[in-house]
């Protein structure tokens, strides 16, 4: 048994050094990586290897909305510290007090409001290389492989993430980015019998991840985390409530 | 011990007129104005004076003795052509001032070692204003009085050495004291027709004959009275400068004078335990121009390398054209900065502000500081008025975020018309039309009344509704008014997540 569990342990220490290697950025301590919840296990070692680039891809307002409330619960679990985080976008519609809702408290985050795509790019280079970021959020349609690979650079020296809103791209191609996701709102979760909306519920498909596996769920935010959506963990909260 | 120079420029109003028509020069001509219905020579070229035509005459008088004198208008804005030739000045002394109409005044103290000693100071600066067209007289002395008179009405050698102006003046002509005509009138009827004359009497005596301005202005020309000199630009506490010997048209070279203003501002800090938060270069070019770049910062600094790379993001805004000749490093905006303070900062584990500062340093120098904002709460339920913007990193939000408000995570910039079918009196709407589409809705929370706030401005209470439609999409929807003398209208004000 002892055995089993040193040969575990060795297998673990390797693979995060085949990955390492691989070109992703990760930190052999699992408890620094951000909990996803029922997402984790799509990511190389359970881990999900939030210091690179993660494309987010919408299409219209609902499902922007939609991306903007997985980010915001994705940034909630990566700002788990004191740091700051910058939101760089042209043509932002995010309301900060609808941040709080995630977790997020709206005044950390600096907002940066630019038109122009050339000076927004230099604008999230130069905060990816300020290793006292929490993390760097950018709204920027369409990104040029090179100006992504620029980032990813800066990424791999600083350890800040990025995260990409691509709302309405012209296309999408196949970049260099850590993860790609799509995310569409799907009906909220309530109790039965209850009226009123309920928790936020998406159909989260992750299009791409290196070195893990691809997939779809249904991902609810329950206020505090990312929960497995559908009717199963309704039942579970119906327990809950009835036992409280 | 301070040193003052006085320039006189002779004909100032001619010289203008005549550096703008070159045709003027070595012309004979008057500059005239109306005055109690009569043409009045106001001002006289130094050919039309040599003529012996005065400042005053009536011109049909001056051309009655000579028919084909020229005129013309006066114009007005003279004071202005005073105050860039001071400014202009600015390269020999960071204090100059304008005295009178005709005169400039600068306070050279400590500025003529870089020329080489007060004669070849003087000779620079008059040489370089007769280059430029104007006709002047100037003189150095103690006292900005004795300078003017010397400069005025000076027969010896302009630079007064020091101590020496009580000697000077008194083969001066009691017009150098600067008096008003009818005391000096009442002087010259005595015969009292040099100052040395009247000078050594005893002040009860000056003071009952004449009035205790002659008293004052001996005072002041023997620097027994002070006297103020009004800068034109008041000179900026923290400023350094670097003249050069040869004209700088590199970026290498400019990076170097900024290198190098920078340490002596630094030091300079560091002794007071301050820090900067704005810093301004100019650099004064060969052919007359000025070109400036300006930063700021958003918390008080005093590193050298961090205030360098900011301006580095800015040397090529700079046009050195025929070369830059003097730069001036300005700091107007400077706080208190301890060194404790500075410590503290790289330690900060908790912070990290102080990169987050420089950071935000850097891109607002290229991107400008409107572009940066934070959001802090506003004790307001009105959406559009519950965030207030701010452009500072540090500030501490006044009240705490707002718990519990449902608020939707995408907002519209403004609340968009839309159409929809709902029942009466306050149910949320069954289905609403927007861009088009129709939205079938299957959920709906609400509402939670928002007030226009009286005090701030009239209008219609807003319903908001929080609702999902078929395919799962979430909006923040509201009614304006009630049902109820007219028909409400009903928006989408936003989206939620």
């Amino acid at each position: 048994m002892k055995q089993s569990a040193e040969r575990n342990e060795v297998i673990a220490r390797l693979r995060g050094e085949i990955l390492s290697s691989g070109g992703t950025v990760f930190s052999s301590h699992s408890h620094e990586h951000p909990d996803l919840g029922p997402l984790n296990r799509a990511f190389p070692g359970h881990c999900f290897p939030f210091r690179g680039t993660h494309e987010f891809i919408s299409h219209n307002s609902e499902t922007a909305a939609a991306t903007l409330g997985f980010m915001a619960g994705l940034l909630s679990r990566i700002m788990k510290g004191p740091e700051m985080a910058v939101w760089v976008g042209a043509h932002r519609t995010l309301f900060p007090p609808g941040l709080k809702a995630f977790c997020i408290v709206p005044d950390r985050i600096i907002f940066i409001d630019l038109v122009s795509e050339k000076e927004m790019l230099w604008v999230v280079e130069e905060c990816l290389k300020c290793t006292a970021l929490a993390a760097v959020v950018g709204e920027v349609p369409d990104i040029h492989p090179i100006a992504l690979r620029r980032l990813q650079l800066a990424i791999e020296k600083s350890g800040v993430p990025c995260l990409l809103h691509r709302h309405r791209p012209r296309s999408v191609e196949n970049t260099v980015c850590t993860t790609r996701w799509m995310i569409t709102p799907m009906a909220s979760l309530m109790e039965e019998g209850l009226p009123g909306v309920g928790y936020p519920q998406w159909q989260v498909a992750l299009l791409k991840v290196r070195n893990g596996k691809p997939g779809s769920w249904q991902i609810t935010w329950d206020g505090q985390q990312f929960q497995q959506g559908g009717q199963e963990s309704m039942e579970e909260q119906n327990i809950y409530i009835k036992a409280g | 011990m301070k040193r003052y120079m006085a320039v006189w420029f002779r004909h100032l109003a001619a010289d203008r007129l005549a550096l703008r028509y070159p045709g003027l020069r070595r012309q004979p001509f008057v500059l005239v104005a109306p005055e109690r219905g009569r043409i009045i020579i106001r001002s006289v070229s130094r050919e039309a004076g040599r003529l012996g035509i005065l400042p005053g005459t009536v011109l049909a008088d001056a051309r009655a003795v000579y028919p084909d004198l020229l005129f013309y208008d006066e114009d007005p804005s003279q004071d202005k052509l005073l105050e860039s030739l001071a400014i202009w000045c600015y390269r020999f002394t960071p204090i100059t001032g304008v005295d009178g109409a005709d005169g400039l005044v600068l306070d050279i103290s400590g500025c003529t070692h870089l020329w080489g000693g007060e004669e070849a100071y003087f000779e620079n600066i008059v040489t370089r204003l007769q280059a430029g067209g104007y006709h002047v007289r100037a003189a150095i002395a103690d006292t900005m009085a004795a300078a003017w008179a010397v400069a005025r009405y000076g027969t010896t050698h302009p630079v007064i050495a020091p101590g020496g102006q009580a000697a000077v003046i008194r083969d001066l002509p009691p017009e150098a004291l600067r008096l008003e005509q009818p005391v000096i009138e009442r002087l010259r009827k005595l015969g009292l027709t040099l100052t040395g004359l009247f000078m050594d009497m005893p002040p009860a005596v000056l003071r009952r004959r004449f009035g205790l301005q002659v008293l004052e202005r001996l005072g002041k020309l023997l620097g027994n009275i002070p006297e103020v000199l009004v800068p034109v630009q008041p000179p900026e506490p923290y400023v350094e400068r670097l003249p050069c010997f040869d004209p700088i048209r590199t970026a290498p070279g400019i990076e170097l004078a900024i290198r190098k203003l920078l340490e002596m501002i630094c030091q300079r800090l560091q002794e007071e335990e301050k820090g900067l938060r704005k810093a301004r270069l100019v650099c004064y070019r060969t052919d007359g121009g000025q070109q400036q770049i300006e930063i700021g910062t958003n918390s008080p600094v005093r590193n050298l390398e961090h205030l360098f790379r900011l301006f580095e993001l800015k040397i090529d805004t700079i046009e050195p054209d025929l070369g830059i000749e003097l730069f001036v490093m300005e700091a107007p905006v400077v706080e208190g900065l301890t060194t404790q303070q500075e410590r503290l900062w790289d330690l900060d584990t908790c912070g990290k502000k102080d990169a987050v500062t420089k950071l935000l340093d850097r891109l607002e120098s290229r991107i400008g500081a409107a572009a940066i904002h934070r959001y802090l709460p506003e004790e307001h339920h009105w959406p559009e008025r519950s965030i207030r913007q701010t452009n500072d990193v540090h500030e501490a939000p006044a009240v705490a975020w707002p718990e519990h408000l449902v608020r939707p995570v995408s907002l519209l910039g403004a609340p968009v018309r839309i159409e929809v079918s709902a029942p009466i009196p306050d149910y949320p709407p069954m289905l609403f039309i927007h861009k088009g589409k129709i939205h079938k809705v299957v959920k709906a929370d609400g509402p939670e009344r928002i007030e226009r706030e009286w005090w701030m401005e009239k209008g219609l209470q807003r319903d908001y509704y929080q609702v999902e439609d078929e395919e799962g999409g979430r909006y923040w929807l509201f009614r304006s008014g009630h049902y109820g003398e007219y028909k409400p209208e009903w928006f989408i004000h936003g989206y939620f997540a």
